[in-house]
């Protein structure tokens, strides 16, 4: 416990130091206590699961309202792990993309908002008080604004801005709202609150909506691909990794207030995670900005993890342990492993942007011979990504297969179960098509412009927290029996001892094979790369062009686009992307330039957001009327009202 | 030496002589004599005897993917059953651990084309994903559906028990219409008429031989093989689930199999030489129509 104070200590005298210590010099030291700060809070976490219990610190503050009470307990712990394990890394990765401070201070600012963001998110899931909570979590929202808009001198970051900020601050109305009913007579420690029967129902759904949009469930989901690919990039890895988990957090934690959960709550996670995931996934692959894709990749992710926890809360209102086990565990697990292997994507996307100065993917080319490191953690980050064995996303996801088949075998949540099957054999085919776009577009192939044959490797210390993500989900396949023993005490805790020590103890076995099988294949394929190596020893072995089919110039620009590449799979599902193309087609018999240029708007936004907004803006309008700037008038409304109130009292 | 280790040894020296009975029942239609039966072993040892050229363009991936998808469709192979004898590893949730290491080799089959910066490899890595996302899912489904007849979660528990009794919903219909759409995928994933033509080489026209156009000596002999294997894997799915034959004597139980296994090799030739490629525009109607079957045999067993 008083590892996490001192970590919240150093995180803020970390901000404060950036903030203030601009002109002295001593700002430089911004990166350095964000980076010692997450590391403290990594060790308090790693310290509170190897004690296995759970710690409280309650201090009074001079605030009104509240008290500054703060706990770690196995959720709240499994939270604080990978917020500082991410946070540690991406500041190590952000210090050597953003560079020391220039001149005007505004790096050394955006170092003092980097340690408040991960401060305020270390309360978030720590905290034990409502208004702890919401002034945490409003922290969050505002430090993460600023943050995204490092470079709002450029019109679309500032415009990602204020959507992102309108979009948090519906959200924390909801979670107000939420807050107001779960707390009676002002006490809102968590220990005291409660609610059942109608209640309950109203608060979970207000917590669904306000938590969802943070966490990015479609339709809710809108910001997501404006504010991430905005921020600087380990902000992006930081958001897309950690922020967005914070509402899976809230989640969890107010059905803990809330006694028996129902079968809907189940249902409707079940079902948003399945429409989550498959528009998360298509919107990705119509995506060409390397960011954008990621993204709506984390949406799909988001999608995934609902689709977990909503088979495993299935499994807690039916009474399967087994069910609940292994839903709350997958879709835990892969709360952890998505942090990590999204955060590595984005710390990739980060060093091809500052390599080339873009972001869009059909300009790229032969960067893996360029930027050997980035490529190689990405291709890691990608199959990790695709949940391919032997690595960590695929043991999240065998999990939750797991759990959908046992919900459709026992018969507790048929429908669930097969929702959830056919949604992730599906989701995961799509993925592993959006991926190999992604890498093999940008990293493989011949450079298709000018600054991509320019690339260069990124400095060590963007190189580094890159290597240990990528070796960390390596890792995490072959040892699945303990990265499942590691979510275990966070899933048997938010499911409120709803499941037996039992099912929890099957898991690892589960698990153990599909660790053997990790090696396994590792090992095939170390014997096969031998075996070739050997066999080729002494025999020629020449290079040469491409085949070409004897075509005499072959040019960089004749191989396959993101968008040529993605194009049949993206016109099955045209009824859902309704990509838009602009196509002017060589005329004449000596064509001058022709062009085709395709985008895909989301849908979402074009045909529920827009007209919504358009809808408020004019009944807002009416108003107009009243509000005309006339001081004359003003002063007329506030006589009228003066006297309405005389005559008032006067009766 | 156990049935399951036999079982997987049939599987690494047989799985070439599939090929070579759907070259002798095409070669049969077309009223020629055909290549002899051990063609695909004096294919394979040529290559192995070879150099090795590579396009400049390629890097380490080029060189490393065809290890990578021998290893993995081999750790699929390990838990791929034969009728009612078991596979070399089986354990609860193993028909995910297949179906995501056939994924794992298709990454790496669609990395190393797009690797080579060649547009006829862009063209056959783009089609090969959207096919086969569609064909994972008839796949898992179909799977499934088997999976919770048998309320079992692993393939040779699925296998053995699928005919053997010891369904619990569902019967006979539901094998039937999963044994349909696994013909689909078997066709889908292996290359075959009518999703792909194994032996057109225009490039345009191909979706997975010209993923393999430069790949030469010992990675194509990888490649060749780990497409043998996959084959075997997907008949052997196939057999399992339509076969009605199970009996006590394992060694019975893998003559069957093999007979099966080549009888759906014959059947392959068959309808190799009796149709022609369908537009790529109708294989995702293909696939979906046979993700219906699967849907419709879960449903099945579900109600």
């Amino acid at each position: 416990m008083s590892l996490i104070m001192i970590s919240l200590a150093v995180l803020f005298s970390g901000a404060f130091l950036s903030a203030a210590g601009r002109r002295t010099g001593l700002s430089k030291a911004g990166p350095f206590m964000a980076v010692l700060g997450s590391a403290l809070a990594f060790a308090a976490s790693i310290f509170c699961f190897i004690n296995g219990d759970s710690s409280d610190l309650a201090l009074s503050w001079p605030m009104p309202l509240g008290s500054f009470h703060i706990g770690m307990d196995p959720l709240s712990s499994l939270f604080v792990l990978l917020i500082s394990l991410v946070g540690a890394l991406a500041a190590v990765y952000g210090r050597g993309y953003m560079g020391p401070d220039t001149g005007d201070g505004k790096v050394a600012m955006s170092w003092c908002w980097y340690s408040l963001l991960v401060a305020s998110m270390l309360l978030v899931v720590t905290a034990r008080d409502g208004f702890l909570f919401l002034a945490s979590w409003e922290a969050m929202s505002l430090t993460s604004f600023f943050l995204v808009m490092h470079h709002h001198e450029k019109d679309d970051v500032a415009r990602a801005g204020w959507i992102y900020l309108v979009a948090t601050h519906l959200g924390t109305a909801f979670l107000l709202a939420m807050f107001l009913l779960l707390g009676k007579g002002g006490d809102m420690d968590f220990a005291r609150l409660s609610a059942s029967g109608n209640t309950a129902q109203f608060i979970f759904a207000a917590a669904l909506v306000g938590f969802g949009v943070k966490a990015g469930f479609t339709p809710l989901h809108v910001w997501l691909p404006e504010a991430h690919p905005a921020a600087p990039s380990h902000v992006s890895a930081l958001m897309s990794g950690v922020m967005i988990k914070t509402g899976i957090y809230g989640i969890l934690r107010v059905m803990t207030f809330l006694g028996e959960p129902a079968s809907w709550w189940g249902w409707a996670l079940v079902s948003v995670g399945v429409v989550s995931g498959l528009s998360g996934v298509l919107f990705a692959l119509a995506q060409h900005d390397l960011k954008r894709l990621l993204a709506y990749h984390s949406v799909e992710n988001i999608g995934i993890i609902a689709l977990g926890l909503g088979i495993g809360i299935l499994g807690i209102s039916s009474g399967n342990q087994a069910l609940a086990a292994l839903g709350l565990c997958g879709g835990l697990l892969h709360v952890i492993n998505h942090g990590l292997f999204k955060s590595l994507l984005f710390m990739g996307a980060g060093s091809v942007l500052h390599a080339t100065g873009s972001r869009e993917i059909d300009g790229m080319g032969g960067l893996l011979k360029r930027m050997p490191v980035t490529g190689a953690t990405f291709l890691v980050g990608a199959a990790a990504i695709s949940a391919l064995p032997p690595l960590n996303g695929f043991v999240s996801e065998f999990l939750i297969y797991a759990a959908g088949f046992t919900g459709m075998s026992q018969g507790t949540a048929v429908w669930g179960g097969l929702a959830a099957v056919a949604g992730l054999a599906l989701i995961g085919g799509l993925a592993a098509a959006c991926f190999t776009k992604a890498f093999g577009i940008v990293f493989l192939g011949e450079p298709r412009s000018a600054v991509a044959a320019k690339a260069h490797e990124s400095p060590r210390l963007m190189l580094w927290p890159m290597i240990a993500i990528a070796v960390l989900c390596a890792a995490i396949g072959p040892l699945a029996f303990l990265a499942v023993g590691l979510v275990a005490p966070a899933a048997s805790q938010a499911a409120k001892g709803a499941i037996s020590m039992e099912a929890i103890s099957g898991l690892p076995e589960l698990s153990a094979n599909i660790s053997l099988l990790a090696l396994v294949m590792l090992g095939l394929a170390a014997v096969f790369l031998f075996l070739r190596a050997r066999l080729l020893k002494n025999r020629s072995v020449r290079q040469c062009l491409t085949w070409d089919c004897g075509y005499a110039a072959p040019t960089p620009r004749m191989q396959y686009t993101a968008s040529s590449f993605a194009h049949p799979t993206v016109s099955m599902f045209g009824a859902v992307l309704r990509t838009g193309t602009h196509l002017s087609p060589p005329e004449g018999l000596f064509p001058a330039n022709a062009s085709i240029e395709t985008h895909t708007d989301d849908v979402f936004v074009i045909m529920g957001f827009k007209p919504l907004v358009r809808l408020v803006s004019r009944v807002a309008g009416v108003f107009r009327r009243l509000q005309q700037g006339r001081t004359n008038l003003y002063i007329l409304y506030i006589v009228i009202a003066i006297l309405i109130m005389l005559f008032w009292n006067l009766m | 030496m156990t049935w399951q280790t036999a079982n997987f040894f049939l599987a690494l020296f047989l799985s070439p002589l599939l090929l070579s009975v759907i070259s002798r029942t095409k070669a049969f239609f077309g009223g020629r004599k055909g290549p002899p039966l051990l063609q695909p072993y004096y294919d394979l040892i040529k290559l192995l005897r070879k150099g090795a050229v590579y396009s400049r363009t390629t890097t380490w991936i080029f060189r490393a993917a065809p290890s990578i998808e021998l290893a993995s469709i081999l750790a699929a192979l390990s838990v791929t059953p034969l009728l009612g004898v078991p596979a070399l590893l089986s354990f609860s949730g193993d028909l995910v651990f297949l179906a995501y290491s056939l994924g794992l080799a298709r990454f790496f089959f669609v990395t190393a084309a797009l690797d080579t910066g060649s547009a006829f490899e862009g063209m056959g890595a783009s089609r090969e994903v959207q096919f086969s996302s569609l064909a994972e899912v008839v796949l898992i489904v179909g799977l499934a559906a088997v999976a919770a007849m048998v309320q079992s979660f692993s393939l040779s528990d699925i296998c053995r028990q699928a005919w053997a009794g010891g369904a619990v919903n569902g019967g006979p219909a539901t094998l039937i219409l999963v044994s349909l759409a696994l013909l689909a995928v078997l066709l889908a994933e292996n290359a075959r008429i009518p999703v792909d033509d194994p032996t057109t080489h225009l490039e345009l026209t191909m979706i997975h031989e010209v993923m393999i156009l430069d790949h030469c000596g010992v990675d194509l002999a990888f490649i060749e093989y780990a497409s043998a294997l996959k084959f075997w894997i997907f008949g052997s799915l196939l057999v399992s689930v339509s076969l009605p034959f199970r009996s006590d004597n394992p060694g019975l139980e893998i003559l069957a199999g093999l007979f099966g296994l080549f009888l759906v090799s014959a059947l392959v030739g068959v309808m190799e030489s009796s149709m022609a490629r369908l537009k790529l525009v109708k294989v995702p109607q293909l696939l979906v129509a046979s993700g219906v079957l699967s849907f419709l045999a879960l449903f099945n067993v579900l109600r």
